[in-house]
């Protein structure tokens, strides 16, 4: 296992619900839990993932959401099972999206 | 006339291949779900994380209050897609403690959407052990006159001890998909060769723990189609005026009954297909072919 | 330890106890009174015809001996591993076993389950884990599964497993974990009347018995995260 952090600029996110989750932590699959971080512009991302050796990867997916998205004031938190960079990306986008109650 | 066929295809969602949230959304009340224990409030196992392993925020399995039909009741759903739904220290405490709160608040049951391979191997003997304690809570729950109902169609199935628990509820409503056993038949295969129980054989292995079998020799209650709407709806039928019987000698003397003539009347069979035509059927070929409905009427009309 | 050796020692004021094929019934004297004996030898695999053996003796002595404490004995290699046994829902009369156990303790049985040997996944599930309260001799083996059969299925490196068994009890093989855990009450050095008889003794006066595996895990420091996760689940 393998633990990164990131912390990207974001534009800040309008929170509709305290808290989302998204996916789960199956084969190929990751969850993403997405609530209130404390500094509002920006998106705090912290990820467990099985796949050693894969963090420029994680981090050019992260970049380009929270360059994206106004994803900031958040505190994002990723298990992750070797889910593939695209499947990230849309889970991402999905549990913003109830994050945010589909206003993003 | 068509509109409504064409509705219901596409309303359609596979229980077995939905997540435990998507099941506690599909089955329950909508809108009635509050999750106990939620991700939010939650972190992942540390004995995962001792072995290197990302957790679940919930290990794996949901609990909480719903309504179903409009009743109160607690609700338990494991998700098979992470760790195969097995059961470590925090996945079965929260079971546990699920069912103690039956105890307490008596709602009208308790809904536990079972799929799970039994122990999870990484946390072994808190997964036993949990097994335990969540044995002897759910006869507590039945003793306090709440009835449990096993939903199981899941990708895991239900087995090990996770298929000793479905059968310690007060009823199992299974589709098809639905696979309940001990062991799985991988286990079988490695420890008694592959003449034993050939486990990459799928059409063998429904036949031997599958729903249709299960129903037709009376080890689930309610057999139902891999919907997730069926799934609630046999749960709702099956609820209707259940009254959940005080533990008593005479119960388990029937069943003790019921088991031992079995066992006799079935001696050295290795088959459903075996199963079936001592059973009465017909045309046991014709059984994993049949749909759902036609399977029921069937059973209905077999000699007692 | 063989069983007659096991028998003499808890029981040196009698006992009448036969062996039918691995399943172990019968009854015996002790201070407390006359008590019923059943349970498994040689490490028996627990199939349909021993479960249901069982558990219709634990229904004879719930009809015909209002009371009597019932004393399990506890040698078993877990499940039967066959096709023929799985066609007839093997988990269905593992569970049918398990309600006749807890139907005594409802009816006023106090019972005590000894593992004397071996203690596997769904034979000890089925009867020992039930009992009111469980002991192991010193020399017993409970388990899930090895810990190089673990290592295979978990692709965790066996020496890694080694090395964290020595610090948790959570997975590895051992009476001594499942004490620390909270599931094992105590372990007893020998086979022993004194032991035995207190501790039914203790059982009888506490009154019906609650499960309180999760507490006992807490005070020996063995199993910190259940009781907490289960209470809050009760408070939510």
């Amino acid at each position: 296992m393998e633990k990164l952090e990131f912390r990207f600029p974001a534009q800040p996110a309008t929170p509709a619900a305290g808290a989302a989750l998204c996916g789960v932590v199956g084969s190929g699959n990751l969850e993403i839990l997405i609530r209130p971080g404390d500094e509002a512009d920006t998106c705090v991302v912290s990820v467990k993932t099985s796949a050693r050796g894969f963090g420029r990867i994680w981090e050019a997916v992260i970049a380009e959401f929270a360059a994206r998205h106004a994803a900031g004031g958040t505190r994002i938190a990723i298990n992750d099972m070797g889910a593939t960079p695209a499947v990230v990306s849309l889970r991402l986008g999905q549990a913003l999206g109830e994050y945010t109650g589909g206003v993003q | 006339m068509n509109a409504p066929v064409a509705n219901k295809l596409v309303l359609r969602r596979s229980y077995f291949e939905a997540s435990a949230r998507a099941r506690v959304a599909a089955v329950l009340d909508a809108g009635s779900f509050r999750e106990f224990l939620p991700p939010e409030a939650s972190e992942p196992s540390p004995h995962l994380a001792v072995l290197d392993i990302p957790g679940a925020f919930d290990d794996g399995v949901i609990v909480g209050s719903a309504t179903l039909g409009g009743r109160p009741v607690l609700v338990i759903a494991q998700e098979g897609q992470f760790m195969g739904g097995a059961v470590g220290e925090i996945h079965g405490a929260k079971i546990v403690g699920l069912l103690r709160r039956a105890v307490q608040e008596k709602p009208a049951a308790v809904i536990f959407m079972a799929d799970s391979g039994g122990v999870r191997l990484h946390e072994a003997n808190a997964g036993l052990i949990a097994i335990s304690e969540i044995m002897r809570a759910v006869l507590d729950t039945r003793a306090a006159g709440v009835p449990v109902i096993a939903l199981v169609g899941g990708s895991c199935g239900a087995f090990g001890g996770m298929g000793i628990v479905s059968r310690l509820c007060s009823a199992i409503v299974m589709s098809e998909e639905g696979r309940l056993a001990l062991s799985g038949p991988e286990v079988i295969e490695t420890v008694a060769g592959v003449e034993e129980f050939d486990s990459k054989d799928r059409a063998l292995v429904w036949r031997v723990t599958g729903g249709k079998h299960r129903y037709l020799t009376g080890d689930c209650a309610e057999l139902v189609e891999d919907d997730a709407a069926s799934f609630r709806d046999g749960a709702i039928a099956l609820l209707a005026g259940w009254q959940e019987p005080v533990p008593a000698s005479s119960t388990l003397r029937a069943e003790q009954a019921r088991l031992t003539e079995r066992r006799q009347r079935f001696a050295g069979l290795r088959d459903g297909l075996d199963v079936w035509q001592a059973l009465g059927v017909a045309e046991p070929r014709q059984i994993p072919l049949m749909d759902r409905d036609s399977l029921v009427a069937l059973k209905k009309g077999l000699p007692a | 330890m063989s069983l007659q050796h096991i028998l003499d020692g808890l029981f040196p004021a009698g006992h009448d106890v036969s062996v039918h094929g691995q399943l172990v019934a019968g009854c015996a004297q002790t201070a407390l009174g006359t008590v019923a004996v059943l349970g498994t030898t040689d490490a028996a695999a627990i199939g349909h015809d021993i479960a249901l053996g069982l558990a219709g003796r634990v229904l004879d002595v719930v009809d015909q001996h209002p009371g009597r404490p019932i004393v399990f004995l506890v040698d078993t290699k877990g499940q039967a591993l066959s096709r023929a046994e799985e066609l007839l829902c093997l988990n269905g009369s593992l569970a049918h076993l398990a309600r006749c156990v807890d139907l005594a303790r409802r009816q006023g049985h106090v019972s005590l389950a000894l593992v004397t040997g071996e203690a596997v996944s769904g034979g000890f599930l089925s009867f020992g884990l039930m009992a009111d309260k469980t002991y192991a001799l010193a020399d017993a083996q409970v388990r899930v599964m090895d810990l190089k059969a673990m290592a295979r299925v978990t692709k965790i490196p066996h020496e890694r497993l080694q090395e964290l068994a020595v610090e948790s009890p959570t997975f590895a093989p051992g009476a001594e974990n499942y004490l620390r855990m909270g599931a094992i009450e105590a372990i007893w050095d020998v086979p022993s009347a004194a032991l035995l008889e207190a501790a039914l003794a203790g059982q009888q006066a506490a009154g019906p018995a609650a499960d309180e595996r999760m507490a006992r895990g807490v005070e020996r420091g063995g199993r910190h995260l259940a009781a907490a996760t289960a209470a809050a689940v009760v408070s939510a």
